[in-house]
């Protein structure tokens, strides 16, 4: 059903995410080339929800994995449901009085019944299917490591059980806020994009698209503000998540346009240090002016 | 651009060639990629074309600016690769000499009396001031920094291994029921493990500090050499340099060479608070910083605004672990802290540390170790 870029920007932009040529382009060819989307960028351009509307343009389940510092394989991939396994143990103990044939028990141990599948595994068992692989940055290398393997083959394997395999490969997004640098070996699988902030023209669609009160005025003023914001070096420049709140916000209390009054107001929304609300507070009327 | 200037797979493999000389690390699984997604995209679109590439080829916002430029060069104007390489050999003959210089400034007459320096103590080499060695004992002090044996700071990991004392391991424990016929007769336990926390290190290469650039970036390669994933080094001066990647080389002259390549301002001006909120803005606050032992080598003379120089230092102090500051000057007898720098620096630091001879860097590796 998609049969070129253009195909899957249409489908996209039906579940509300506006993909420029180069995301539209990069989606395309992950899914025919079978080969996972490695997206950087600063936070706050779309990495995550890009995944999310992928999985409802392309009607496919979506299967996430939040990554964290020391995530391992039994959370990423598959953990064996102890207590039941415990439970199980002492029902053929009773039915058999006593007496256990260990190898005729663990048989029955480490079976499905038994196997918990965390994300990974749960996206091989479904696919078809989009697999978030969320902020792979903060995992650690030897999880990276991990990957390689699942990302090359969509295979994993368990001791006790055997080889579960991807009928479809998924269409796995990984994505990195870079907060360190994640391993050239496991970048070399996947597809390289980098996504920028939006243009002012595309914010003021996303916003309209994304927010059904919204004005175009109002939406515009927002796009404006927030791209001077973002050249005023703060520390966190706000992403597009913050223009959407910001407009959220301003909706919330009944403002139909965004001038200084209603910017001290709402500013919260689109700024989380204090510093940067200072800066900008005491800059306020020259960036409505 | 039109298809006829597309030519065919050679055409493509070409491009990545040139792209692959133009700096960008395209290996040949890349090109494999890159082959594929060309099939998949229409050529004749030069914005697809453009995408396909991009997409498969690079791995690095770094690489993007040098990817526009070669397919700008590749596939729209007549292919002339030529300009950038004169233009890269340029850039390293007049950095080059800069670092070689900054390695053997004092040595003027000196030479001479290697023989006595070949004798010399290790204890007395070990006070000296690294900015008055001579030749020689530069030489010297190259071996000795390779002796260093770094013990990097833990931090808790959430990780867990199996031990005596601890939380009940419940998979493990199942697996030892088993064994014994069903009966819970070995518990086993884990605790969590430790991982080497973060070093970064800040070295100031103005020129006033430039008698020390060299060494400083050789304990910072032993380092570097000891946790190649948990050692950041950046350069400071009047702006700031990654070398990181540069350092982690086995060979310490390798890495040098690679490192002075790298660094575009070596002895200029400083701007401590501008290069220091560039670190910030694109590693610390990301990431590099966080719960990491910062040590910043500097002497201090700042010639931006010391205020900024401070709020960039409460900001990488909220950040990080433990903030050390590193003075060449702080061992000299007479020292106070009485710079601009310094002096708006030393509120937000937890020490302020001399680094002017390998024994002072020897316990600054001491106190990295226990932050």
């Amino acid at each position: 059903m998609t049969e070129s870029p253009e195909d899957l920007a249409v489908a996209l932009d039906a579940v509300g995410y506006l993909a420029d040529e180069g995301l539209a382009t990069a989606g395309f060819l992950a899914m025919r080339l079978h080969r996972p989307l490695f997206c950087e960028g600063e936070p706050g351009t779309g990495k995550t929800s890009l995944a999310l509307a992928l999985a409802s343009a392309l009607d496919l389940p979506l299967v996430r994995l939040q990554c964290h510092e020391g995530i391992d394989a039994a959370q990423a991939l598959y953990e064996w449901d102890f207590p039941r396994q415990l439970l199980h143990l002492r029902a053929l103990e009773a039915a058999e009085g006593g007496r256990l044939d260990a190898e005729t028990a663990e048989r029955s141990l480490y079976t499905e019944r038994f196997l918990l599948a965390r994300p990974l595994l749960r996206a091989l068992t479904t696919a078809p299917c989009v697999l978030l692989i969320d902020e792979i940055d903060r995992a650690d290398d030897e999880f990276e490591a991990f990957l390689l393997e699942l990302l090359d083959e969509y295979t994993v394997t368990i001791p006790e059980y055997g080889e579960i395999r991807a009928e479809t490969p998924p269409l796995v997004v990984l994505t990195s806020n870079r907060t360190r640098e994640v391993h050239d070996a496991l970048k070399r699988r996947c597809l390289y994009h980098w996504l920028e902030h939006p243009d002012l023209p595309r914010e003021v669609q996303i916003l309209r698209r994304r927010i059904p009160g919204v004005s175009e005025a109002m939406a515009e003023q927002v796009a404006e503000a927030v791209h001077r914001l973002r050249a005023m070096e703060l520390l966190k420049p706000p992403g597009t998540a913050e223009s959407l709140d910001w407009a959220r916000a301003l909706l919330a209390l009944g403002r139909d346009e965004l001038d200084a009054a209603a910017a001290a107001r709402t500013l919260g929304a689109v700024l989380k240090y204090s510093e940067d609300l200072d800066r900008v507070r005491a800059k306020l009327d020259a960036l409505f002016a | 651009m039109d298809t006829e200037t597309v030519g065919p797979l050679a055409g493509y493999a070409g491009f990545a060639a040139a792209l692959r000389e133009a700096g960008v690390a395209c290996d040949a699984r890349r090109v494999q990629a890159y082959l594929a997604a060309v099939a998949e995209v229409d050529i004749a679109a030069p914005t697809q074309l453009y995408w396909a590439g991009r997409l498969t080829l690079c791995s690095d916002p770094d690489d993007l600016p040098l990817y526009e430029e070669a397919f700008a060069r590749w596939f729209e104007v007549e292919p002339a690769p030529r300009g950038r390489t004169a233009n890269q050999a340029e850039r390293r003959a007049r950095i080059a000499p800069l670092i070689a210089s900054s390695g053997g400034e004092s040595d003027g007459g000196e030479s001479s009396d290697s023989l006595r320096v070949a004798a010399s103590d290790h204890e007395i080499l070990r006070h000296r001031d690294l900015a008055e060695l001579t030749t020689a004992e530069r030489e010297h002090l190259r071996e000795l920094l390779a002796t260093l044996h770094p013990v990097l700071p833990q931090r808790k990991s959430s990780r867990r291994a199996p031990a005596h004392h601890g939380r009940l391991d419940p998979s493990r424990t199942l697996r030892a029921m088993l064994a014994d016929g069903g009966e819970p007769v070995r518990l086993i336990r884990s605790r969590g493990g430790t991982r080497a926390r973060r070093v970064v290190l800040l070295i100031d290469v103005s020129g006033s500090m430039s008698p020390y650039a060299d060494a400083l970036l050789r304990f910072a390669h032993v380092l570097t050499r000891a946790n190649p994933a948990g050692v950041e080094v950046f350069t400071l001066g009047t702006r700031m340099t990654r070398v990181s990647r540069q350092l982690r080389q086995r060979d310490p002259e390798l890495a040098m060479l690679a490192a002075g390549t790298a660094v575009p301002d070596f002895a200029g001006g400083t701007r401590l608070g501008e290069t220091l909120r560039v670190f910030l803005d694109r590693w610390g606050q990301r990431g590099f910083a966080r719960r990491a032992v910062v040590t910043v080598f500097s002497d201090g003379w700042e010639r931006g605004d010391p205020s900024l120089l401070g709020d960039q230092l409460a900001r990488l102090r909220r950040l990080a672990h433990a903030v050390f500051w590193v003075n060449p000057h702080a061992g000299r007898e007479g020292y106070a802290p009485v710079q601009s720098g310094i002096v708006a620096a030393l509120p937000h630091i937890d020490r302020l540390l001399a680094g002017h001879s390998l024994a002072t860097l020897e316990r600054l590796l001491g106190e990295i170790a226990d932050a």
